[in-house]
């Protein structure tokens, strides 16, 4: 199958006429929606304890408010607003918080990944060490999750509107 | 699900979930048939959604919303984006090597089906999920954790290892994809060609040819501003 290749368009920013922008409806909903997604991402996470949802969902939704960014802004402006050296820290942090906790256990005379020795009441270590581990999946779902778009994202071609 | 009707005796839930399995299984059978990859990532997204209001029929909120959230939402686009990377369409499998495929199916099918007789009944008090160490983690959560989620208790507390288990599995990929990959996609200098062939002019590199084996001194794309209806579109939203 041969893709048709588009004639090279003029060197210099093609500014369109106004008006003309296809996607303004999608940038002006989701410019509305992103930040009430990773809102709702931090809900799930918070509110684990209580409702269906945790570090896992939570760390979904907030990657893909990312993606959603990225999706609609662009690849390079989504760098601009998560740079990839915070993806590389943060798939690192999220699983050393969550093995670090267990370490911290492990110090303070308990199993490894036995929250009740973190705090003098063992059911406030329970609720802490819970907190830090799911903290912990958070970091690194996130991470992994926007890592992935921006590895496969980067090196695609560029897609024409008429190539779908 | 037959075995449902003995325990619940409401019939719009069996209604239900006769509806949500047929949907599943429309679904698997478009999946199969289907050669473009696009409309194949998108009714596996369809799938992911159905099975997930499948598990909410059964109670289990926690499995519906991850499945919702990763399989239906994440999946779909990771799959877009690897796509792009690949074809768009899959080739037809000749009909000598289907057999094989056919046999496989038939055989794990049909062990399947008989197993279906030594499952427990659905919410039965008797099954493995509900008796031995289940009762206790439902007993104990309230006084050793005091959180009103079980689910969450036992996956974070109860069973701290096995979901440490699952960060260093999602850790370990991302690991390699970032190897494979590189987060940057070689910083711009190259972009991937469909068998061989440049999908448009403009993603060439402004430099040197990337063909000659040279490398542009300036990673010519992702540089300039996004314009209001220009190319950042990664997976083509007007589909």
């Amino acid at each position: 199958m041969r893709i048709p290749v588009k004639p090279k368009p003029a060197k210099g920013p093609v500014v369109p006429p106004a008006g003309s922008d296809p996607h303004v409806l999608l940038r002006v909903i989701s410019k509305f929606l992103i930040p009430l997604i990773a809102l709702f991402a931090f809900y799930v996470q918070f509110h684990g304890e209580y409702g269906p949802g945790g570090g896992f969902q939570a760390g979904v939704i907030l990657a893909v408010s990312i993606i959603l960014y990225a999706l609609i802004f662009g690849l390079a402006e989504a760098k601009r607003a998560f740079p990839p050296w915070l993806v590389r820290l943060g798939m690192t942090l999220g699983v050393l918080l969550y093995g670090g906790t267990g370490v911290v256990a492990w110090l303070l005379g308990g199993e490894f990944l036995n929250y009740s020795v973190l705090f003098p009441d063992p059911i406030d270590g329970q609720h802490y060490g819970i907190i830090a581990i799911e903290l912990g999946v958070l970091t690194t779902v996130t991470s992994v999750m926007v890592a992935f778009f921006y590895a496969f994202g980067s090196r695609q071609p560029d897609i024409e509107d008429g190539d779908w | 699900m037959i075995l449902a009707a003995d325990i619940s005796p409401a019939v719009p839930t069996i209604l239900l979930d006769i509806c949500l399995l047929t949907l599943l299984v429309v679904t698997a059978f478009a999946i199969v048939r289907m050669r473009s990859l696009f409309a194949i990532v998108m009714l596996q997204g369809v799938y992911s959604l159905v099975a997930a209001a499948w598990f909410v029929t059964l109670d289990a909120v926690d499995v519906a919303f991850t499945e919702a959230a990763v399989g239906a939402g994440i999946s779909t686009v990771l799959m877009l984006s690897a796509m792009l990377l690949a074809d768009r369409k899959s080739t037809p499998v000749p009909k000598t090597r289907q057999w094989g495929a056919l046999a496989v199916v038939f055989i794990a099918g049909a062990a399947m089906l008989f197993a279906v007789p030594d499952l427990p009944a659905y919410g039965s008090a008797d099954s493995p999920a509900n008796a031995y160490v289940g009762t206790d983690y439902l007993a104990k959560t309230a006084v050793e954790v005091d959180i009103p989620n079980v689910v969450t208790a036992v996956l974070s507390s109860y069973r701290g290892y096995d979901t440490f288990g699952e960060v260093v599995v999602i850790f370990a990929a991302g690991l390699g994809v970032l190897l494979l990959l590189g987060l940057n996609g070689n910083a711009g200098r190259y972009r991937a060609e469909v068998r061989g062939q440049r999908l448009s002019e403009r993603a060439a590199p402004t430099g040197v040819s990337a063909r000659d084996g040279t490398v542009a001194e300036d990673p010519p794309v992702d540089t300039t501003p996004v314009q209001a209806g220009g190319r950042p579109s990664v997976t083509g939203l007007d589909t």
